[in-house]
């Protein structure tokens, strides 16, 4: 939009993210939450607990219930069992226009018939509060998100980045307990997205709001959470800071779900003193891991392996198979600018290996050629289901 | 290209002549001095005679008094009972007696306006027998008759544009606070308005040309302009009636000129604004 906007982008994030443990009390707790719509279930008995001034982000696909939670803490929609708890106060039966907390919906649902001054002060005035008061929030809010100059404008005259700022400035002038995101960026173009992930950092931040933004995007909650739990079919499957879930999830469906990853099948061989060998037949190989799972020998298990952790070779010694690694060859190279992904065929099997391109290894190697894949110990992860 | 656009050249003419030469000529014979329809006096024409004989009619003036009361109060009730009934079908979900609900709401428009105007009739008449109201057919008994026609016009109107209306706008005025009374009138009510009001034409038009209903429902003395109308033209065309005619049709024109004027300038107007949006975007 114009060069006002970036001004506040350099506020470090980076040491106020690291919040982990959970204050006691929790400030949000879901108690055994549940929604059922006849015979579906929307959201099984969901419990969960939620610091003060947290960035949580609810990552689902469709139909994994993200939504109806959402809507279950804003008050749209009344739990089939289970509470909900906020700041003491149980609002499980507490109608939405009554309840501390805000949403700020995925189409923005701004008043097409009220101008932007008027949209942000709606919820004000329901409280019938002074005029004066009002006319001081509305425009210190508008302040905040950097719509002052457009105060006179209908939401149908704006751009869908500042349509989304008015939307943020209506939800946050009530100065909400908490506030709910419906995958707030997901109107947005790729480039405005990641500017305005991080002014909802920041502003986060100066207003120290709870967040719960629900996304099916996982680079969205990746950049955003301080915490993030992965959602499918009404449950949610792992909890955990976005790199935690990334580096070590809890099951097959989270390790799929969350970025790319080869997932090989195999049977525990060898186990004991902190690793175990697992041998595969698709592709043929044998992964030595690092596991502390308590796994006995002929289990089946899953080894997750991300592409990134995979280094690629030309295929120079035919050696024996040794372990962490197999030879395969290239099908099909893809540039990505930054990485080329590649794909290797091992057996019958795909693999897909990400290669930064400024580490010069695909000078040398074409489609067709034949490689070796290998990876240290610490790159496989261990999944029991 | 060429065949094609001569071809349809001639269909467009063709179907400009079939729709608007009956009119035309209405209006013509509206200045017609003879007093026979079908003869055109070249002599004394064109003259103003049969709109002075219409304006001295007390019969025709008192019905068109009497027809604009009853499509006025006919309209303005049916919005209201539309308006409720429609909000009820599009916004309360499945609730026991829906599908009753909406089936009886739309049955009059395709029930036979002969079978309704009759059953309207042994209604008013059991009525009258057994509580003493209505006292005889007149202007009240004709605005429920075409209120029962006209509601469920507007009814599918309203819920048809409350299907379309993002019900997450509802929510947030919730999510900020107001009760659902006042959602309704600070934000369904003003963006459902254009329905409400294309309804009370639409429920305006149908009761100003009733005519089958209001045979049934209209007491002596209390004749709608068609009707009267339609008992002229009974005995005879008469030259009074076109320029009658003549008149209802430049109303409606001018109202459909006007009508198409506000929307094409709102439509520019919009377009400008999303033009003024995307250069913001930039």
């Amino acid at each position: 939009m114009d060069g006002v906007q970036d001004r506040d982008l350099t506020v470090p994030m980076v040491e106020s993210r690291s919040q982990e443990a959970i204050p006691e009390p929790a400030y949000l707790r879901l108690e055994g939450l549940s929604k059922r719509f006849g015979e579906f279930v929307a959201v099984d008995a969901v419990s969960l607990e939620i610091a003060r001034g947290e960035i949580f982000c609810l990552l689902g696909g469709s139909g994994s219930g993200k939504t109806t939670l959402l809507r279950m803490l804003a008050g749209f929609e009344r739990p089939s069992a289970g509470r909900i708890w906020l700041d003491g106060q149980d609002l499980s039966a507490v109608a939405p226009h009554d309840r501390p907390v805000n949403m700020m919906f995925q189409s923005y649902a701004l008043f097409p018939h009220m101008s932007v001054e008027k949209n942000v002060a709606f919820g004000l005035e329901q409280e019938r509060l002074p005029r004066q008061e009002i006319r001081a929030r509305v425009a210190e809010m508008l302040e905040i998100v950097q719509m002052s100059r457009y105060t006179g404008r209908r939401p149908h005259q704006l751009s869908g980045g500042q349509r989304q700022r008015v939307a943020l400035a209506r939800a946050l002038v009530k100065r909400p307990k908490l506030l709910l995101l419906d995958e707030p960026l997901a109107a947005l173009d790729r480039k405005l997205r990641e500017r305005t992930q991080f002014e909802l950092l920041n502003i986060q931040q100066r207003l120290g709001v709870t967040f719960i933004v629900v996304t099916h995007d996982q680079d969205e909650a990746m950049t955003l959470a301080t915490r993030m739990g992965v959602m499918d079919h009404g449950r949610i499957v792992q909890v955990g800071a976005p790199a935690q879930i990334y580096e070590s999830p809890a099951n097959r469906f989270v390790a799929d779900f969350i970025g790319s990853v080869n997932l090989i099948e195999g049977r525990v061989t060898e186990a004991g003193s902190g690793t175990v060998l697992i041998r595969s037949e698709a592709p043929a190989c044998a992964i030595r891991a690092v596991c502390t799972l308590p796994c006995t020998i002929d289990d089946t298990v899953w080894v997750a392996l991300r592409p990134e952790r995979i280094q690629l070779q030309q295929a120079q010694h035919e050696g024996a198979a040794v372990e962490n690694g197999l030879s395969g060859r290239v099908r099909d190279i893809a540039y990505m600018g930054d990485v080329s992904i590649c794909l290797v065929e091992a057996g019958a099997t795909l693999m897909r290996v990400t290669v930064p391109n400024s580490s010069g290894v695909l000078a040398h190697i074409a489609r067709h050629d034949e490689v070796r894949l290998g990876w240290n110990a610490s790159a496989p992860v261990v999944l029991l289901k | 290209m060429t065949r094609r656009g001569w071809f349809s050249g001639v269909m467009l003419v063709l179907g400009l002549i079939f729709l608007y030469v009956p009119i035309a000529s209405m209006v013509v014979y509206s200045f017609n001095a003879s007093r026979l329809v079908t003869v055109w006096d070249a002599a004394h024409s064109p003259t103003l005679k049969w709109y002075g004989v219409l304006f001295s009619d007390g019969q025709v003036l008192h019905a068109a008094w009497l027809s604009l009361r009853v499509a006025l109060s006919a309209s303005t009730i049916s919005s209201v009972l539309g308006l409720m009934a429609g909000i009820a079908l599009a916004r309360f979900g499945p609730f026991r007696g829906r599908s009753l609900l909406l089936g009886m709401t739309t049955a009059p428009i395709v029930m036979p306006e002969v079978i309704s105007g009759l059953s309207l009739l042994l209604l008013f008449i059991a009525l009258e027998r057994a509580v003493g109201w209505p006292h005889g057919m007149g202007m009240s008994t004709l605005i429920l008759g075409h209120v029962s026609f006209c509601m469920a016009y507007v009814t599918v109107v309203i819920q048809s544009r409350l299907a379309g209306f993002d019900q997450s706008l509802e929510e947030a005025a919730m999510d900020l606070g107001a009760r659902p009374v006042r959602v309704f009138w600070a934000i369904t009510l003003p963006l459902i308005l254009p329905a409400v009001v294309s309804g009370w034409l639409l429920s305006f038009t149908l009761s100003w040309d009733d005519l089958v209903i209001s045979e049934f429902v209209a007491g002596p003395g209390s004749s709608t302009l068609p009707m009267v109308i339609f008992s002229k033209v009974r005995l005879g065309v008469s030259p009074d009636v076109n320029a009658l005619a003549t008149i209802m049709v430049s109303i409606v024109a001018t109202g459909v000129v006007v009508a198409a004027v506000w929307m094409r300038r709102r439509q520019r107007r919009s377009e400008r604004d999303a033009q003024l949006a995307a250069a913001a975007n930039l």
